[in-house]
């Protein structure tokens, strides 16, 4: 029961407490990171190095005066922040972080990771739509009609890996990738990937539902104190959880490069499975940093006329290629 | 069709670079003055808290003649002029309302004697409203500020106690007009 292999209750307890600790410190690598990229220092006051800026944030989001609006839809309104949380953590099971380390190997492992991000803009469309406010709702359409048309080229790229390791489930598509990471023959399919992760973490330049500067806080924007916390939580796993699957996917997951194994096979999977995460998440910051938001027409376009001829044929070369191979 | 797939392959190069330049700020010292840990230099002619000075004797150099509060744009000074009895003219009281003040520094110009002067303290917040409106005692400094040997009533041509007319700095004795007569 306390051994390291896939489900046992130590995994889950300890994969459970470390991505929600990093979620939380997430905030603080964000603003910190968002800081030193704008010349700034960043939150710096709580703690060594501000590494309790969290702590902080979440004193603060707790004590906060935790209100409904008098014309919203309260069922719906109490709702709709639990769900992106729960959605996220859900994903979380599936991935493997190192030999026998990870929570569930489902022989639908991508599949049902595609039904929680299905279920994860239900998030945001409800949110907005029971706040009863026009910028909630304008938020919650955008992200509704961005995550569904995101979602259909995040599938497709994936194909490519899926037929290439021949199986849904992670663990097997990370074993797959022993001595050849799937960037080198997916790049096309990593590149689509990256800008669906994106868009459907909500991250900026894709933070169209939210857009600050156009529609207040889109569909958060009547939320207060732990409900927006919330929100903000699971935006927060959801960046972390893509930034965990990406490497799962397209480099190698636990896989040392170049032979750089530390320790034994749990300890060195670990290691460069959370650096490989954290590069990402990096990137994610960065690109929040340095790159401006679309307009919504540009990213519908974007979306259709670019990324999904894009990532289709990705598809076609990958079959192509494998049938020829096999034949 | 060439020229639109160059425009969309321009703009992903912009958005490269854009990446890479942004990276490298991550290696760039931080502009930030940690303000409480780490005070800001400000220069000797900075335009903080306002003082009033005395003259080289020790006596106040403020003669009340109320330019500054005329000077003022924001209308933060108040003052009262009463003269002692060698015939000094002095302020009775003299109040600068800084929740008001703008430090814009006219009053230091305005001012004939150099006796308002602006100093480069800024750390003037203040918990109580009240706490802002500060008067004499509070302004008057002993010594000269940034102007060492100014003395008004040694230039001026003004009679007071124990200097009279014609023996300020410069001056010629006045002059007795019946001996002008031919």
């Amino acid at each position: 029961m306390f051994t390291f292999e896939v489900g046992s209750l130590l995994n889950v307890a300890l994969i459970l407490g470390t991505i929600l600790t990093f979620a939380a410190l997430l905030i603080w690598v964000e603003r910190r990171l968002l800081g030193f990229f704008n010349d700034r220092l960043g939150p710096n006051r709580v703690g060594p190095f501000g590494i309790l800026q969290s702590v902080a944030d979440v004193i603060k989001l707790i004590t906060k005066e935790d209100w409904v609006p008098p014309f919203a839809d309260k069922f719906t309104f109490v709702v709709a922040p639990v769900i992106i949380p729960i959605v996220m953590l859900l994903s979380f099971a599936m991935i493997p972080f190192a030999p026998g380390v990870g929570i569930i190997d489902l022989n639908i492992g991508l599949l049902f990771i595609f039904a929680m991000a299905g279920l994860a803009s239900y998030s945001a469309m409800l949110g907005g739509i029971a706040s009863n406010n026009k910028f909630s709702l304008l938020g919650g359409l955008r992200a509704a009609g961005q995550m569904i048309s995101y979602e259909v080229f995040m599938g497709i790229s994936i194909l490519g890996v899926v037929i290439l390791s021949d199986s849904f489930v992670l663990r097997d598509i990370v074993e797959a990738q022993e001595g050849r990471w799937f960037v080198l023959p997916q790049f096309l399919g990593f590149i689509v990937f990256m800008v669906a992760a994106l868009a459907e973490s909500h991250r900026w330049p894709f933070d169209l539902p939210e857009g600050e500067s156009e529609i207040i806080s889109g569909f958060n924007t009547e939320y207060s104190g732990m409900k927006f916390g919330l929100f903000f939580v699971g935006e927060y796993i959801g960046m972390f959880f893509m930034a965990a699957l990406i490497p799962v996917l397209f480099f190698g997951g636990w896989h040392a490069p170049f032979g750089l194994q530390v320790g034994n096979e749990i300890i060195s999977g670990i290691f460069w499975m959370g650096a490989k995460t954290m590069a990402f998440v990096v990137f994610f910051i960065l690109v929040r940093a340095a790159l401006a938001r679309p307009r919504y027409d540009q990213l519908m376009n974007y979306g259709w006329l670019v990324m999904l001829p894009l990532s289709l044929i990705n598809l076609l070369i990958t079959g192509a290629y494998v049938l020829a191979q096999g034949s | 069709m060439l020229k639109e797939l160059l425009h969309q392959l321009n703009i992903i190069w912009s958005h490269l670079v854009s990446l890479w330049l942004v990276f490298m700020h991550l290696f760039r010292k931080a502009d930030t003055v940690e303000y409480p840990d780490e005070k800001p230099f400000t220069f000797p002619r900075w335009r903080g808290r306002i003082i009033l000075t005395r003259d080289p004797d020790g006596e106040e150099r403020c003669v009340a003649c109320n330019l500054c509060a005329v000077a003022c744009p924001v209308d933060c000074i108040a003052l009262q002029k009463t003269e002692d009895e060698n015939g000094r003219w002095y302020p009775e009281f003299f109040r600068i309302n800084f929740s008001r003040c703008i430090m814009c520094g006219f009053c230091e110009e305005a001012c004939p004697t150099h006796a308002i002067q602006l100093t480069p303290d800024f750390e003037m917040a203040e918990y109580v409203r009240q706490d802002m409106v500060w008067e004499k005692e509070h302004m008057l400094i002993n010594g000269t500020g940034k102007y060492h040997d100014y003395n008004f009533y040694k230039i001026a041509g003004k009679a007071i106690g124990g200097k009279g007319k014609g023996e300020a700095r410069n001056e010629l004795p006045p002059t007795d007009r019946r001996s002008l007569l031919p």
